[in-house]
């Protein structure tokens, strides 16, 4: 179906209606992770590992056993025993053997905080004081945090049985590096070789976290007949479910998981870090158990997002056209194997431009630090930092506008870009023309000020969903759908529902039902769920309308294909029967009307974005402020504006984040440092200006409405567009992140 | 796994009386650091003693011959509601509320702030700059007692038991103050450095009086003589501001640690001191 191109043939799509759960929320009542109470609950708490490497000697929980008021001790003993098998899960599949480990250590601690004993109590009080009472005999190992560090030939080895993935041999020693992946077309060393001007540089990043403000929560309820139910907050409760059934052996079917409120994700609920251990717990006290994070449990503990260490060498013509690009990163991987960060990193280096020459290396390296997982955009910004910069450079060096340089090598409609892929109805021109055209590129700079750009992209993703759209007796609609919403899918699957059915915006209600109440949806990640479970929602809406033709047709005794659906009604001739109408007499023309739909779309399409970003740098104090700052993105059409225009925004704040000050800090004994955000310093409202979002609509045909996914491209260019800037007001190319001030002045002071 | 006694006395007798007797009773005024303390677990008091009910000491008082008291539990923000303290202290005010968040400056009060006794407070270098002074209370009875001297060390008073301070005093007005500070961010955060400047000058704008305290550079706020001696009897031209500075620098024995490098702090130390110094003159100048 292709879009139509004029969006005023739209009634709703692309408006600003109030969002379904905004009352709820702001009064209070949301029902979040951490809410959520069952009867005759117990509070469980967790022993975390105070180091970031140690073999497991033994757990003695005798003390804690008898402490009164305890009820359930689990420590990995109470696991199966798994071998290594890949289960869908979250945005990638997952290796269930690790995934257990992640969530309770068996004979090793691999980072400060990995879980090693749960307890469930009749208190939080009584949990917490149970486990200090549990002697854990640890015999602590050499550590090791950084990359460069954990490839070294003497650094301490995480795993005996991991060996490199993805050399042309398996290794026959063991290593901290998991994987290796790689891409190579045609020569780049030969082009570089004749590049005009050629970038070659070393970029770092520290690992940072999603920073979503409700820590992980669930309660658990194992049931006597061998089944049980999950409540918790999450982006994907199938992914809970099959993650749970996985590692504790259990069928599918028999897990219910009830998706609450979340609180941010980020990606970051895109897997498991209490529900199994809770499930067990449960299963042990014959109650429902409580299992709950603290913030410095969340730092300490669950996925943050890659550093990377990244060297890259571009080369372009005189006329700025790229010639070639070598470019090497090595992520972090955190404890265990399986980050797909990697991937997204290969496919998503230089993905927008034509580079026909390349040769592209990703390593996932093991460190003593929790096991990184999604955060927004996985593995994009990072090597779109260095890839960004380099083109600064080059743009600098050449002397051609940083956005000429870019739309000379931008993959347009029919190219295959950086990743060897056909590209179909692509922004990318459109989104940097509009930002050349916009007037903060051309604005007056004032003193120690500079104007950077950077561009990025992301794949976006479509995938399996389930929805379903039921008609109630008075012509009231429900949406049923399997994405816990948190980027707005319940308005914009409203929107969309609405808008096909021809009624108001109000008359719809969206549901996120849970895991036994509708069909097979992968998680809410990947900028997929507007797209894909939209599909779904339009799908399953059109089904509902020809069940209302035929029903109006039963009514007025004439052929259902005479009978046209418009406005929200059933026109036949001068006839018409109202949605209520027809509902009303539903009972007697052939009983309840509902449709669902059950799909797989892949014909998504990537985003697209370009940022500018003004900084002033304090020459005194290495002080770096965001004086001004605008995100143009190619949003394919925006359903619900303010979401995809909130999208863009809290992207580029994201990124600036990561750009300026946020960083995991590690000690020299191997623990965080700053586990909590008084020094894990995500911006406050303060440091931002208005970040001025700009949406280009270049409909996706693909999709009815034309939607892309749109709430990750926008983290992948404030990195780099935040260093061009301060490189531009300073003199000296930013190559590693954060640029907090004391690391400006330093560099500053060497420069003098 | 019992929770502390909580008591709210009347008076400021009741209080000390409570305070002495349980050694491992604490004071509480806003809250905001011993609350967020015993929720990590960081500190475990026996008894909480809530000073909000004792009479008279929740406002700003005008002193007889000048200067303010301001009681033990007036929240951060009510200090900019009264005007009078605002214009003639405004480096202590703004110094208060660059403390936390605006809901954590709705509870927090000057007298919390300088009992944390965290190098890092904001309040205090102004205090000390101010050459403020606080009204003890104890078994002993009342004391007044310099703000620079209340700090021990990291955590650490110099307070004995039983204990409290009732209200903090500061002097008329000769001049003019003013604070500043550096962090990432630009608010909700941690001083990497804060400095704090008085200043008086006579009518040919020489100056009679400065005085510099410098915050997170040592265990507790320095308060650098030679700083302000190296202002007074200058009219505070670019090589007098200079000479401060090097005497703030060399005063700074800062820690390493995740909030800065001790070169980073001491050379910050410099750089805000230049500062503040110049706001304070703008200030003592547009009031003569």
């Amino acid at each position: 179906m292709n879009a139509p191109a004029e969006k005023k043939l739209f009634r709703l799509v692309g408006t600003r209606p109030i969002r379904p759960d905004g009352i709820e929320k702001v009064t209070g009542k949301a029902i979040y992770g951490p809410d959520f109470v069952a009867p005759n609950m117990l509070q469980g708490a967790i022993l975390r590992s105070p180091h970031p490497h140690a073999r497991i000697r033994g757990i003695d929980t005798s003390k804690a056993e008898v402490l009164p008021g305890v009820k359930a001790i689990v420590t990995g003993a109470d696991f199966p025993e798994l071998d290594s098998a890949m289960v869908a899960g979250g945005e990638a599949p997952a290796n269930i053997k690790y995934m257990a480990r992640k969530c309770m250590a068996t004979d090793k601690v691999v980072f400060d905080g990995h879980p090693v004993a749960a307890v469930a109590a009749t208190s939080a009080t009584i949990a917490e004081a149970a486990i200090q009472l549990i002697e854990v005999d640890y015999e602590v190992l050499p550590h090791v945090i950084d990359i460069e560090d954990a490839l070294r030939p003497d650094a301490p080895i995480l795993h005996d049985d991991l060996f490199t993935q993805g050399l042309p041999e398996l290794p026959t020693t063991p290593s901290n590096a998991a994987m290796r992946v790689e891409v190579r077309r045609g020569d780049a060393a030969r082009a570089l070789s004749e590049a005009a001007a050629v970038f070659s540089g070393r970029f770092t990043l520290r690992p940072v976290h999603q920073g979503y403000i409700e820590p992980h929560a669930c309660v658990a309820s194992w049931h006597a007949d061998g089944q049980a139910q999950i409540w918790c907050s999450t982006q994907g409760h199938f992914t809970v479910r099959a993650l749970t059934a996985g590692i504790l052996g259990m069928e599918i079917a028999d897990i219910r998981v009830v998706p609450l409120e979340i609180g941010g994700g980020f990606g970051g609920k895109t897997t498991v870090y209490l529900e199994p251990v809770a499930v067990l717990l449960s299963r042990k006290a014959g109650r429902p158990v409580r299992l709950a994070m603290k913030r410095d449990d969340v730092f300490r503990a669950t996925g943050p997002a890659p550093g990377a260490v990244i060297d890259i060498r571009l080369g372009a013509g005189a006329d700025g056209t790229i010639s070639g690009a070598e470019v090497e990163f090595k992520y972090t991987g955190g404890g265990f194997p399986g980050a797909h960060e990697v991937y997204a990193g290969l496919h998503c280096t230089m993905s927008y431009y034509n580079v026909p020459d390349a040769h592209i290396v990703g390593w996932n390296v093991l460190s003593n630090i929790p096991t990184v997982h999604a955060y927004r955009a996985p593995g994009a910004p990072q090597v779109n930092f260095a890839v960004e910069s380099a083109m600064d450079e080059l743009a600098r060096r050449l002397g051609i506008d940083p956005i000429d340089i870019r739309l000379r090598n931008i993959a347009r409609p029919g190219d295959t870009g950086g990743m060897g892929m056909p590209h179909g109805a692509i922004g990318y021109a459109e989104t940097l023309e509009a930002a050349k055209a916009h007037p903060h590129y051309s604005a007056p700079l004032g003193p120690n000020q500079a104007r950077g750009v950077a561009c990025g992209s992301w794949g976006n993703y479509g995938g399996p969903s389930t929805a379903a759209v039921s008609v109630a007796e008075d012509g009231s609609i429900l949406v049923t759908e399997g994405n816990p919403d948190i980027g707005g899918s319940r308005a914009s699957m409203a929107i969309m529902a609405a808008e096909t059915l021809g009624i108001a915006y109000e008359k719809v209600r969206v549901v996120v039902a849970d895991t036994s109440s509708i069909g097979y949806s992968m998680g809410t990640g990947g900028s997929r769920t507007t797209f894909a479970t939209g599909k779904a929602v339009i799908q399953a809406a059109e089904a509902v309308i020809a069940i209302l033709r035929e029903r109006a047709a039963k009514q007025w005794n004439v052929a259902a294909g005479e009978v046209q659906w418009g406005g929200g009604e059933a026109v036949h001739g001068d006839r018409r029967l109202s949605l209520g109408q027809i509902a009303a007499a539903s009972g007697t023309t052939g009983g309840p009307i509902s449709a669902q739909a059950a799909i797989d779309p892949h014909d998504y399409l990537p985003g697209f974005g370009v940022h500018i970003c003004d900084t002033e740098v304090d020459r005194e104090t290495g002080q770096v402020s965001i004086v001004r700052y605008t995100a143009l993105q190619d949003v394919g059409r925006a359903i619900h504006a303010d979401y995809v225009e909130g999208q863009i925004q809290g992207g580029a704040v994201q990124g600036i984040g990561w750009a300026l000050n946020e960083a995991y800090v590690y000690n020299q004994a191997g623990l965080l440092d700053n586990p909590g955000f008084l020094d894990y310093r995500m911006p406050v409202a303060s440091d931002m200006p208005m970040i001025d979002a700009v949406m280009i609509e270049v409909p996706n045909p693909a999709h009815p409405y034309g939607v892309k996914g749109v709430g990750e491209t926008p983290i992948v260019p404030p990195l780099a567009a935040v260093a061009n800037a301060v490189s531009g007001a300073i003199g000296i190319r930013m190559c590693d992140l954060p640029i907090t001030p004391d690391r400006v002045y330093g560099l500053l002071l060497a420069a003098e | 796994m019992s929770s502390p006694a909580y008591h709210a006395p009347e008076t400021i007798e009741q209080a000390v009386a409570l305070l002495a007797g349980d050694t491992g009773a604490r004071p509480l005024a806003g809250g905001t650091d011993i609350i967020v303390q015993m929720r990590s677990g960081r500190s475990a008091p026996s008894a909480i003693v809530d000073l909000k009910r004792i009479a008279g000491i929740g406002g700003v008082r005008p002193l007889p011959g000048g200067g303010f008291a301001i009681g033990a539990t007036m929240p951060c923000t009510s200090l900019k509601d009264d005007a009078a303290l605002a214009a003639a202290w405004p480096g202590v005010v703004e110094a208060a509320n660059l403390i936390g968040s605006v809901q954590v400056r709705n509870r927090a009060t000057l007298a919390g702030n300088l009992c944390n006794a965290s190098p890092a407070a904001d309040s205090v270098p102004a205090l000390v700059a101010a050459g403020a002074t606080c009204l003890v209370a104890g078994p002993h009875g009342e004391r007044v007692v310099p703000v620079a001297d209340i700090p021990a060390g990291p955590g650490r008073t110099s307070l004995a038991p039983g204990e409290f301070v009732v209200e903090i005093r500061l002097p008329p007005q000769a001049g003019a103050d003013a604070y500043l500070r550096a962090t990432p961010r630009t608010e909700m955060d941690i001083a990497v450095v804060g400095v704090g400047a008085s200043l008086a000058l006579n009518a040919d704008g020489i100056c009679t009086a400065a005085r510099i305290a410098v915050g997170a550079v040592a265990p507790t706020v320095l308060l650098v003589g030679d700083a302000g001696a190296a202002l007074v009897g200058t009219r505070l031209d670019a090589a007098a501001l200079e000479r401060m500075a090097d005497a703030v620098r060399a005063a700074c024995r800062p820690i390493d640690d995740k909030r800065g490098t001790a070169e980073y702090r001491t050379a910050m130390a410099g750089v805000l001191a230049g500062r503040v110094v110049k706001i304070a003159l703008e200030r003592a100048g547009s009031k003569a």
